[in-house]
């Protein structure tokens, strides 16, 4: 792992990158639904498609923390390029990386960080969200292969994707397998209409009889769900928190330097007590969630077993306070704020994503309230 | 604290037991009790590396490896013994 000289260095010249080649594009990415194969490739250049993977795979080997950092920069200015970080980096690579076998991550890795594959993640279905244990894709076994079919929904660059993370069941018990996009019978189709995420090509994907060989298997047959799926969600949970804690600071900088700028009353905005109310909350909120983050980035980092919880409540707050955030920036900006010249338009939409994906704002509270209910119970 | 009592305080503590009176015995097989929510597989593997230092292999992540206390107790014997050799 890199010391933290260098790995402030890779975040600060992302940051650099992210202001030249992202920001002033982004209303087109959306305009176009979907980024620019010309920019996946600059980012995969950069080392930025693979920041949190290992160097011998390619990546830059950013610790959790920084990690988070770099999700941050991408985050406030861009959902979509922060959204392929997250599929193709944390839930796809790192997957790998956890539990991949040697050919599955010297054939894979290499190209996933130079943007030569595109990752992607399979587990949501038209009929099943959060109860992801009762997914309706199945597989089964002939002689040398194994046979999936389903369709799959809201599969984040499942559009543009080459390699994907597939979730299928069998008897009830559910295996990751990876299927390339060139194995015949399957095909994907963007979904249209979105609110937000409208550049992260967005899509359905259907398996028609798709023969997978056998070495394709990601971990065990039959515990995709218990080992697969829990940790790819857990590495998304963490890149999400950051995603909010992004939003919601790009927020609260377009909320502060607005109120400073537009005049009411022959006042700034800023002088009226209940705009400074909101700011008041505005940074408060955003500093405690990124407070949570980094706690949870620490504690990832060190590989402590309570780090899982820690990112489910990191995930949990840093969206809700996105969603807070962006709300009060948009209050403040008026009838300007509907407007997409102004950032709060897209933040404003783009922040209520973060309480639906990587398991919902409910799915959290009941894992996190599971966990309350056992740690901070004093038995008398 | 020993790591059978240390693996076991891990586990009431991240079981999903409203009652009060449930006792855990050692053989008892806590995912066929259905006392485990999504979470806790992996919340378990990774308890298990971090507090033995042990790494635990692609092969050995069975549930059977980790379905009891004693199981979690012979696979990290078996680990500790392979890593002194």
């Amino acid at each position: 792992m890199s010391c933290d000289l260098e790995q402030r260095k890779i975040v600060d010249e992302a940051e650099a990158f992210v202001n030249q080649e992202i920001r002033p594009y982004v209303k087109c990415f959306e305009e176009n639904k979907g980024i620019p194969r010309e920019l996946i490739d600059k980012m995969a250049a950069k080392g930025y498609l693979a920041a949190a993977l290992p160097k011998q795979y390619g990546g830059l080997e950013l610790d959790p923390v920084y990690y988070g950092l770099f999700t941050e920069v991408f985050g406030k200015a861009c959902t979509a390029t922060r959204s392929l970080i997250t599929v193709h980096t944390s839930l796809v690579g790192e997957t790998l990386v956890r539990f991949g076998t040697e050919e599955q991550k010297n054939k894979w890795l290499p190209r996933l960080a130079r943007g030569e594959a595109i990752g992607a993640f399979g587990l949501s279905e038209p009929d099943i969200g959060s109860d992801a244990k009762n997914i309706k894709t199945s597989w089964h076994e002939e002689d040398d292969c194994y046979v999936i079919n389903g369709t799959k929904r809201w599969i984040t660059f499942g559009h543009l994707a080459d390699l994907f993370i597939i979730i299928a069941a069998n008897k009830g018990r559910s295996t990751a397998f990876l299927v390339e996009r060139a194995f015949p019978g399957f095909e994907t189709k963007q979904i249209e209409g979105m609110m937000a995420a409208r550049a992260t090509c967005i899509a359905e994907l259907y398996l028609n009889n798709v023969r997978v060989p056998k070495e394709n298997v990601l971990g065990k047959i039959n515990l995709g769900f218990e080992y697969i799926v829990s940790t790819s969600l857990d590495c998304g949970r963490y890149s999400i928190a950051w995603a909010g804690v992004a939003i919601a600071q790009e927020a609260l900088e377009a909320m502060v330097s607005y109120s400073r700028t537009r005049t009411q009353f022959n006042e700034k905005l800023r002088s009226f007590q209940l705009i400074r109310g909101m700011i008041g909350d505005a940074v408060t909120k955003t500093h405690a969630a990124r407070a949570l983050a980094l706690k949870a980035g620490e504690l990832r980092k060190q590989k402590d077993p309570d780090a899982v919880m820690e990112t489910t409540m990191a995930k949990y707050f840093a969206s809700k306070v996105a969603v807070d955030v962006a709300n009060d920036a948009l209050q403040v900006h008026g009838g300007n704020g509907f407007l997409s010249e102004y950032p709060v338009e897209r933040l404003y939409r783009e922040a209520k994503v973060l309480e639906v994906i990587e398991g919902s704002s409910q799915m959290q509270q009941e894992m996190i309230s599971s966990f309350g209910l056992q740690r901070y119970y004093k038995r008398r | 604290m020993d790591c059978r009592n240390e693996i076991r305080k891990f586990i009431m503590e991240n079981l999903s037991i409203d009652e009060d009176n449930v006792k855990l015995g050692d053989d008892d097989n806590y995912f066929e009790l259905r006392f485990v929510n999504s979470l806790f597989a992996m919340k378990l593997v990774n308890f298990v590396e971090q507090s033995f230092e042990i790494e635990i292999d692609n092969d050995e992540l069975d549930l059977k490896n980790f379905s009891t206390i004693n199981n979690i107790m012979t696979l990290i014997d078996k680990k500790t013994v392979n890593k002194r050799n």
